[in-house]
């Protein structure tokens, strides 16, 4: 099978993708309703990421953390009582026409990330307010501007024994144990350092958040399943990103980042080099778990105004364009999520082959996009979250007009939010589907 | 000298600056003409990011060039001298939920070349604290950043504190950040909305009739 894989060509690895998206192999569905009904959406979407015209355009809920609040409840209870997280994200399926359906897989298990003392974020309850409806990510620090060569050497290392024990406070004693390539011939001291009772510690805490993470993912993976098997396909296959964010967001920070474009710009970019071959690897191994042939990526840094033209094409682009590349050339499609405005970076992305990925725009203008992407890239968005959340139904439904009749022409467009919304009035999620329905259709 | 000094520093030289200014304590000159000369170059600085030819990576850098001339004179300033005449106070602030502060401090900068006293309260900051903030400091000025959607309810909700307490009819409100725009000051019932730095420091000067 594996060797059979290797030796498809890139486009024919992606219809395969495709092929096992839209007939899940051994699935069973509800009904033969159900069944059409799931053929007809995933369908749909397929086409419209092809380039190809749907039978109308597909519409993705922006509904992030929406089913909480919907249900009445919040994003503290659901991360922690599994239960009211069914319940939610259930009622939410059952109660929303839809073409596609987003399973409660970002709302982490809040006892998990307890356990194991997480410092990476800051979540309702646990650093902020428990009626706020998001979690946020700490920046700072996380690898300091000398570690660049131990980051470069051997990323797993520095992962395992420097970046977990500081981005988890119950990992800290991995400071202590050695690298794991010291392990070699009949080991003889090899395992007193998990002796250690700091250490044992560790690793109990590890083994309880995996537990508590098992029970979680049971409750998330009957939900899905019960979408599934409804009809409605999971578009979205894993989470990826920009090494450039890999490092800016979660490594050095910000301000670490952009010091270090002044004062180590060649390490760097070595840096960047390294993390694609990772970045890739792992977005291919959440396609496989999940099915989807797409792999959601949300950019950061290389917005409209965090860096000059100059900057995103040396220090972004490349290593970016090299993981759309890389997932590309599995048959995977990455749905590229560029937060902000990405006006001024519309003629440097324009040079990815068509049909290479998909662009989901946030504050980007639209009519310009389509007049430069749309022969090589599916458009996705962009109706304005503050719209969605603060506004009339009737506003949000003649937004989506405007952009159908901007950006559906000839296919390749996907109706969607700017961001997600996490609260506000349900009736304006329906008006998106509405306004999908009533002027969506090709003819 | 002292206009090179300032573009230097605006050129983002980092070892000439460094050279430079401890060149300038060693031949006896008063620190506290390098630290102006430092405004300057900052001058430049927010100059030149104004007019699209700087990026946040050179706010950055700068910041951290400041920093590092300050730190190095610091220890020659035997007296303090009083504040450069300022333009106006504002206070600023992520609102309560958001923990987001790279737009904030952007505005704080820019604000800040711009010859305006800046109280910037940090992230996650509940409408209490800016409304405890505007009465000590008398600023006719409130800047409000958000990055997320929960950031749309603080805002209403610091604005409607302020109002509690007293001061809507003392202070001009603006917003900014993330996904905020005209519709969330609208519901938010802000003054205005500012899409960028450029558009804060338009705003302040505008509403102390600096302009």
């Amino acid at each position: 099978m594996d060797r059979e894989w290797a030796e498809l060509s890139p486009g024919e690895k992606r219809e395969e993708r495709f092929r096992r998206w839209l007939s899940p192999p051994g699935f069973k569905f509800a009904g033969p309703g159900a069944e059409k009904g799931y053929k007809e959406r995933a369908t749909r979407f397929m086409r419209a990421l092809k380039l190809q015209e749907p039978d109308r355009v597909p519409c993705i809920l922006p509904a992030g953390m929406f089913p909480a609040g919907y249900a009445g409840t919040n994003l503290q209870t659901v991360m922690y009582d599994y239960d009211e997280l069914k319940r939610a994200w259930l009622k939410f399926l059952n109660d929303f026409d839809m073409d596609t359906y987003m399973g409660p897989n970002l709302v982490p298990p809040g006892r998990a990330l307890e356990i194991l003392d997480y410092k990476l974020y800051k979540w309702p309850g646990h650093g902020l307010s428990s009626r706020v409806s998001s979690y946020q990510a700490v920046e700072s620090e996380w690898m300091m501007a000398g570690e660049y060569d131990e980051l470069i050497r051997d990323p797993s290392d520095f992962w395992l024994r420097t970046y977990l024990p500081r981005i988890f406070g119950a990992l800290e004693p991995f400071r202590r144990i050695p690298p794991f390539t010291n392990i070699e011939e009949i080991a003889i001291m090899s395992f007193v350092p998990f002796g250690a009772p700091d250490v044992q510690a560790s690793l109990e805490a590890l083994a309880e958040a995996g537990r508590e993470s098992v029970r979680w993912m049971a409750v998330v993976g009957e939900v899905i399943v019960t979408s599934l098997v409804a009809g409605y396909p999971g578009l979205m296959g894993g989470l990826s990103k920009a090494p450039f964010d890999t490092v800016g967001d979660t490594l050095r920070g910000t301000q670490g980042i952009m010091m270090d474009m002044f004062q180590r710009p060649d390490k760097l970019r070595e840096a960047l080099e390294r993390i694609v071959p990772l970045t890739i690897r792992s977005a291919i191994a959440s396609a496989a778990a999940t099915g989807s042939p797409c792999i959601f990526m949300p950019l950061h840094k290389g917005a409209d105004g965090f860096m000059s033209d100059k900057q995103f094409r040396t220090f972004y682009w490349p290593t970016l364009k090299k993981v759309v590349m890389g997932l590309a050339d599995d048959g995977i499609l990455p749905i590229l999520f560029a937060e902000g405005g990405y006006n001024t970076r519309l003629d440097v992305i324009k040079e990815l082959p068509r049909g290479a990925a998909a662009w989901y725009f946030d504050q980007t203008d639209m009519a310009r996009a389509k007049q430069v992407l749309g022969s090589t890239a599916c458009l996705v968005g962009n109706v304005p979250t503050s719209l969605l959340m603060t506004g009339q139904p009737s506003e949000v439904k003649e937004r989506c007009r405007r952009l159908i009749e901007t950006c559906g022409p000839g296919g390749g467009y996907i109706l969607a939010g700017g961001a997600n919304i996490d609260e506000g009035n349900p009736d304006n999620l329906r008006a998106m589907m509405e306004a999908a329905r009533e002027y969506g259709v090709y003819k | 000298m002292s206009g090179d000094f300032a573009n230097l520093l605006a050129d983002l030289k980092e070892d000439e600056v460094i050279k430079l200014t401890k060149q300038r304590l060693d031949s006896g000159e008063d620190p506290m003409k390098i630290l102006e000369d430092s405004r300057k170059g900052m001058e430049l600085v927010g100059k030149r990011f104004a007019d699209g030819e700087y990026f946040l990576p050179e706010l950055v850098f700068s910041g951290e060039l400041l920093k590092q001339v300050t730190e190095i004179v610091k220890p020659h300033i035997t007296e303090t001298t009083s504040d450069a005449k300022r333009r106006g106070k504002v206070v600023l602030g992520t609102v309560a939920g958001d923990i987001h502060d790279i737009g904030l401090n952007i505005v704080d900068f820019m604000l800040d070349v711009n010859g305006f006293q800046v109280y910037n309260l940090g992230v996650d900051v509940p409408a209490a604290r800016f409304v405890a903030k505007v009465k000590e400091t008398g600023a006719p000025i409130v800047g409000l950043s958000g990055f997320l959607t929960p950031a749309f309810d603080a805002m209403k909700e610091t604005v409607e504190a302020l109002d509690k307490a007293g001061l809507r009819g003392k202070v001009k409100i603006m917003i900014g950040g993330g996904q905020m725009d005209d519709e969330v000051r609208k519901y938010a019932r802000a003054d205005a909305y500012g899409k960028d730095a450029m558009a804060a420091v338009t705003l302040a000067k505008k509403w102390t009739g600096a302009s």
